[in-house]
């Protein structure tokens, strides 16, 4: 579950224009970026990291066909062996009638599974915990996570990072992963990081 | 950029030859099916279909070439930029509404006029009298109404739809707009686009379908019936102009339009493949529920009874799969929506998917079971195609293609769908 604890170089970024050179620029020297913090969605930036296209519009349309079959299977079911009654004279297999309960159970099905999935992909459900690398990325700066190996020179990261025009630099050490419980723990880490 | 585009000669070649074959398909029918030996029963079914197959491709392509010109009223309403570097191709489809409108307009007034009560039962006036249910719509269903209402419908397209196209081209002719002038220009543009879509809202999305098509079987009605069509011809004409801006794409034309724009049309027509669905099933819905004789018989003339089978059950179904379950289907994937050989196919599809639709809208209240679906009724089809594509190409050469001054211009060009 826990990703483990790495070591991070942090690079705060206050404007789009400086971070979009420094992402491209800090891929092209072969540094692993563990994430990009932003404060709204920035367009162009998942092209920008490389990150590959989204496949939840697939997750989404398997959702909505098991709402369909769900939905026509369980009507079918009940109205002509479970439990069959006679409505106004129409035949008990009464596909018309069915079509808006299997529509909507479609969306259903598809609207409330794609929440649930984009949630567990960005690792954001209820109880789950993350690192937070920089309150300000809540607010007002784009905040860059490198991840470290052992043979990473960090301060030679960070030099590189002011270069791109980071303004706030600093090292973590952090749970890379996600947790449940309280963010007591990060604390911990983060006071740590700050007495080196 | 190119001001003026010369079309192919493949073009000339495939308008003048649907034409040809059009006008034999016409010929053949003036002379075989005895169009003005009119009247009731088998021995005048020739004349019957001869004007039913008229007023479906005549009605059908006019609404579609009409809805072209609702997405620029929409999208101009909607402050949209998107469609600004294909706008000059939807304007080139509505100025055909002129002559199809006057085609349209003959064929009516021969109908309505020449007592064609084998196509519109309300015309006979004896029916009209003894009947009580077309008695009640006389009010509704008479020459008169029905011709002063066809002049206003089709003038006014004709003339906001003149007045758009003209706002947009006289801007072509001078440098760029100045800030306040590019203002001005959409302010006045917005306020034509919203004139246009009331009276486009009072006609094809009410009153005039129910005269011209609804009226062939007066006995029934549906509150959806106005609605279906507009839905029913939105989609054909957004396939009409996906299929020209594919056309003039390859032909080097329209350089800013790139997969961008083609999957927004792309979302269009599968959005309202769906939504003309949703009217269809709104209209099966309720009358399959309800149960009510005269409301049955509209099915019951298409698909028959379950003991029975209608002539027109194939097509029935067939108008599903191709109008829902296709696009559905295939215009779901992005890949698809920007892929601009399998565009040209869906809209091909679609185009013919409508056409269907509106045949099974005519046929069976008129030729009921005789119904055809022969060379000849093709070769009228290609005819109205073969006028499209004429005056459709004389706007495309006349005119420069991208509107390179209007204010929405950038927005368009940078546009990511």
């Amino acid at each position: 579950m826990a990703g483990g604890i790495k070591k991070f170089v942090v690079g705060a970024f206050d404007d789009e224009k400086v971070l979009f050179p420094a992402v491209k620029n800090v891929r092209k020297s072969g540094y692993k970026i563990h994430d990009v913090y932003t404060p709204f969605p920035v367009h162009g930036l998942d092209h920008a990291m490389g990150l590959r296209e989204t496949s939840i519009h697939t997750a989404g349309f398997i959702y909505g066909i098991t709402g369909t079959s769900v939905a026509l299977g369980f009507m079918s079911w009940i109205f002509t062996k479970d439990w069959p009654l006679n409505i106004g004279g129409k035949p008990h297999f009464a596909l018309p009638a069915w079509i808006p309960i299997t529509f909507e159970l479609t969306v259903l099905f598809s609207a409330v599974g794609m929440v649930i999935t984009f949630c567990w992909l960005c690792q954001m459900m209820p109880f789950v915990k993350k690192h937070h690398f920089h309150p300000r990325a809540t607010d007002d700066l784009f905040v860059m996570a490198i991840e470290c190996t052992d043979k990473t020179d960090d301060a030679e990261v960070q030099r590189f990072l002011k270069s791109e025009g980071a303004i706030e630099i600093n090292v973590q050490h952090a749970e890379s992963g996600w947790w449940f419980g309280f963010y007591n723990r990060q604390e911990k880490l983060y006071r740590d990081e700050n007495e080196n | 950029m190119n001001t003026t585009f010369e079309l192919p000669g493949s073009y000339k070649k495939w308008t003048w030859g649907l034409i040809i074959v059009g006008l034999v398909a016409l010929l053949y029918g003036l002379i075989m099916l005895h169009p003005f030996e009119h009247g009731h029963g088998e021995e005048h079914i020739g004349s019957t279909r001869f004007w039913a197959v008229l007023l479906q491709n005549s009605v059908y392509w006019l609404l579609t070439v009409n809805a072209a010109m609702f997405l620029i009223c929409a999208t101009t309403m909607a402050m949209g930029g998107w469609q600004v570097a294909l706008r000059r191709v939807p304007e080139a489809i509505s100025s055909v509404l002129p002559v199809l409108g006057s085609i349209t307009f003959i064929i009516l007034m021969i109908l309505v006029w020449g007592g064609h009560s084998d196509i519109y039962h309300w015309v006979d006036k004896t029916v009209a009298e003894s009947d009580p249910v077309i008695k009640g719509k006389s009010g509704f269903l008479n020459p008169v109404f029905f011709t002063v209402m066809a002049v206003i419908t089709i003038g006014g397209w004709a003339l906001l739809g003149r007045k758009m196209r003209a706002m947009s081209l006289k801007i072509d002719e001078n440098g760029p707009l100045t800030y306040e002038q590019g203002k001005r220009w959409i302010w006045n543009n917005t306020v034509w686009a919203s004139l246009f879509m009331v009276f486009f809202t009072l006609t094809v999305a009410s009153s005039t379908p129910w005269l011209w098509l609804m009226s062939i079987d007066p006995h029934w009605y549906s509150t959806m019936y106005s609605w279906y069509n507009f839905a029913s011809t939105f989609v054909s004409g957004l396939c009409l102009i996906t299929i020209y801006v594919i056309f003039l794409k390859n032909r080097g034309q329209l350089e800013y339009v790139t997969e961008e724009h083609l999957q927004d049309l792309g979302k269009f027509i599968f959005a309202f493949s769906i939504f003309w669905t949703y009217i269809w099933f709104s209209q099966y819905l309720l009358i399959w529920y309800s149960n009510q004789p005269e409301e049955t018989k509209y099915f019951i003339e298409r698909i028959g009874t379950a003991t029975h089978a209608g002539p027109y059950k194939g097509l029935f179904f067939l108008n599903l799969i191709i109008n829902f379950v296709a696009p559905i289907l295939i215009l779901m994937k992005k890949s698809t929506k920007r892929n601009w050989s399998l565009m040209v196919f869906m809209s091909v599809l679609l185009l013919f998917g409508h056409w269907i639709d509106y045949y099974l809208m005519v046929m069976p209240g008129t030729v009921g079971k005789h119904a055809e679906l022969m060379p000849f009724e093709f070769g009228i089809a290609a005819l109205f195609i073969g006028i499209i594509m004429w005056s459709v190409g004389r706007f495309l050469t006349k005119h420069p293609l991208t509107p390179k001054n209007h204010p929405f211009l950038k927005e368009s060009v940078i546009h990511q769908s």
